[in-house]
């Protein structure tokens, strides 16, 4: 080999990669700077200017469902993180609830139960092979397809079902209700210290304690003590019917309810073939060692098969959290984000 | 080190070819003529104002201008082609040279006129935002809608004259967004909302399509002006001009009682206007018509009047109170009837 730096440059390994990677990187670049220029050429050129300023301008508009207060002389920035928050909140209840349908079914489908194991059966595979989208808009069909206000389905005495959602009566909190917080945060704090000292009290000496029966008790009972001695702080503010719409209470509007429902099923079902999967994942030999030890079927699954199927669980489980909030921003992109009327705002500044 | 030379002249070239081929419309009357039909972008669907009908012919209000423009231009008003654009692209693609007018249902501002660069050459119908509730809710006044669960579709001018309009009279709501004209059609008909609001033309044209639409009234209240007519680009002022006269031959032709029936037995009338429009007058003596100053043959609006007929003839064939979409004329009648139609004279 000579040292020839021109012959090095193209057999050097490692210097042609080196070049070879800028000049494509180079050139990819150049496209992009050309591209731009172009557009922005000829986006002048028909008197078109773009620009983030909208952002800060009053955006018109009203949003009937806001976590944050919002009304229409408000800035499309807010208006964005109205949305933003939205979508947190439809996604984290979708999560919710898939995880908790998904994870029964999954081990419903274990079941040795022939009736159970197969209604699961066609539950996962009819929804998993119909598309997402079409299960949101049945649900919305169903939901908007219920009584009207006047003829508003009662139930539990103060629960209402119609095409306008559900409403119930919403908590308005007293003064003292702080304590009954508070003392809610004391039971969980405690029971999780009574937790660490009767599992090492178990380890030296061998007693069980029904720990689980005694944390429950002491998390419930002490802020319903407190709400007591504090004389009941809490009123409810009951939907009344007024004018067109019922008025007071909470609502889930059919819209919201829709898209949950919709999401949440179709991913549980993904979802429960990841939770049996990961359950199957774990060796028979596992399961038989223990009952050969002895244990209780309810331990076996707590103890020894759990903890090794979440290993195998919790990576797609992941993935199929980020498909959920995927799939609700990319068919909400303009309900809650308003997308496409933001680009016309980028490029015309107004509406379209 | 020439091949990627070549690489970058090749890239340079591509991206500068079509940057020029985006500019490089010349006049649009010769560019229209050497293809031999017009591109007119249309709605993509609004009963009475553009849609195709069973046999897959567009018909509608908005769609009679283009083919009366394509009769101004050709003799013959089936020479167009139409693009159905969405209210999200329709400038764009009238911008980028993909038709040569648009002619759907769209407001006239300022800002449409001057800053995205089109050009409004006249109004063909008088609109405004209005408000659509079922007839069985016994609201007569919009005033009278304090807290009722409204339709709005995201993102548009509508939504904002609704918030104006329901602050402006210190009313609450519920705004239930929807994306499409056809959702807001299910969500207001299934009672998931007890009011629709669009331009009232778009109302009326939903309404004829429910099972009963005489369940349904739209209020008297008008909250906005949307003057609606055909537009061009800007910056071919002559191709504006037979688009705008085009519009205006229509609406002189029901003034002067022209309709596709009589426009023969016209070309004998008194009325010197008359046979300037049908191209039976000259200018002074000069031995041409007045097709001359559009660039144009002189029968250009004899062929628009029998052809496509007048204003008043497209109007009760397409949505007038015979049709399913029964819109009475109110603004929309001649100057002379107490609407607010009205063309500059035709010398």
């Amino acid at each position: 080999m000579t040292s020839n730096p021109l012959r090095k440059l193209i057999f050097d390994e490692k210097i042609r990669s080196v070049w070879i990677q800028a000049l494509v990187i180079g050139l990819f670049a150049f496209l992009v700077y050309t591209v731009s220029q172009t557009t922005a050429y000829n986006l002048e050129k028909r008197g078109i200017g773009t620009g983030f300023e909208f952002l800060h301008m009053s955006a018109g508009y009203d949003i009937s469902f806001s976590l944050i207060d919002f009304t229409s002389k408000d800035t499309h920035l807010k208006a964005y993180f109205v949305g933003v928050l939205n979508t947190l909140l439809v996604s984290i209840s979708g999560i919710f609830l898939a995880t908790i349908l998904g994870f029964l079914v999954g081990v419903i489908r274990l079941s040795s139960n022939w009736l159970f194991r197969n209604i699961a059966y066609v539950y996962v595979e009819f929804t998993r092979n119909v598309p997402v989208l079409l299960q949101i808009i049945l649900w919305y069909s169903i939901l908007i397809h219920l009584p009207k206000v006047k003829q508003a389905v009662q139930f539990l005495e103060f629960f209402y079902l119609t095409n306008r959602g559900l409403y119930s009566p919403s908590p308005i909190f007293l003064q003292g209700f702080g304590f009954v917080l508070w003392s809610f945060i004391f039971a969980l704090v405690f029971t999780f210290f009574l937790k660490r000292y009767l599992k090492k009290k178990q380890e030296t000496t061998g007693k069980q304690y029904p720990i689980f029966y005694i944390n429950s008790a002491i998390i419930i009972f002490t802020p319903i003590l407190m709400f007591y001695i504090m004389g009941m702080p809490i009123e409810f503010s009951h939907p009344v019917i007024k004018g067109f719409n019922f008025q007071g209470g909470m609502v889930l509007r059919p819209e919201f309810m829709g898209m949950l429902l919709g999401l949440s099923i179709y991913t549980a079902a993904f979802i429960s073939e990841t939770v049996r999967s990961g359950i199957m994942a774990v060796s028979k030999g596992q399961r038989e060692a223990s009952q050969a030890l002895g244990l209780k079927n309810n331990f076996i699954m707590r103890l020894i098969i759990i903890p090794q199927a979440l290993r195998v669980i919790i990576p797609p489980l992941t993935s199929q959290y980020l498909n959920l909030t995927k799939k609700l921003i990319i068919r909400n992109s303009n309900r809650l984000f308003r997308f496409s009327s933001w680009l016309w705002w980028y490029f015309f500044k107004s509406n379209w | 080190m020439t091949k990627i030379k070549s690489l970058f002249m090749a890239l340079i070239l591509s991206l500068g070819v079509s940057s020029a081929f985006a500019d490089g419309h010349g006049s649009t009357l010769d560019v229209v003529k050497e293809r031999g039909f017009l591109k007119c972008g249309s709605n993509t669907g609004l009963a009475g104002f553009g849609l195709p009908n069973d046999a897959g012919v567009w018909e509608g209000i908005d769609v009679d201008v283009c083919r009366a423009v394509a009769a101004a231009v050709f003799g013959d008003a089936s020479k167009v082609e139409y693009v159905p654009t969405t209210s999200k692209v329709r400038f764009t693609v009238l911008q980028s040279g993909e038709v040569d007018m648009l002619s759907r249902n769209t407001t006239w501002t300022l800002q449409r006129d001057v800053e995205l660069g089109l050009e409004f050459v006249g109004v063909n119908y008088y609109d405004g935002q209005g408000f659509m509730v079922p007839a069985s809710l016994g609201v007569s006044s919009a005033t009278e809608l304090d807290g009722a669960s409204v339709c709005i579709q995201v993102g548009t001018t509508t939504e904002m004259n609704l918030a104006d309009f329901f602050s402006a009279n210190g009313m609450s709501y519920e705004a239930v967004p929807v994306e499409t004209n056809s959702e807001a059609d299910a969500a207001y008909t299934a009672g998931r909302c007890d009011v629709y609001t669009t331009d009232a033309s778009g109302l009326y044209a939903s309404r004829a399509g429910y099972p009963d639409p005489s369940a349904h009234v739209v209020l008297p209240e008008i909250v906005s002006k949307e003057p609606l007519g055909p537009s061009v680009r800007h910056g071919d002022s002559a191709w504006a001009d037979i688009v705008r006269w085009s519009l205006n031959a229509m609406i002189i032709g029901e003034e002067k009682g022209i309709t596709s029936a009589n426009v023969d037995e016209m070309k004998n009338s008194n009325d010197p206007e008359v046979l300037r429009l049908l191209g039976v007058n000259q200018v002074g003596d000069t031995g041409a018509g007045y097709g001359q100053w559009l660039n144009l043959s002189d029968d250009w609006a004899y062929n628009i009047l029998q052809q496509v007929g007048n204003y008043s003839e497209s109007f009760e064939r397409h949505i007038g109170p015979n049709t399913p979409i029964n819109i009475q004329r109110g603004l929309n009648a001649l100057y002379k009837d107490g609407g607010i139609l009205y063309a500059p004279p035709f010398r």
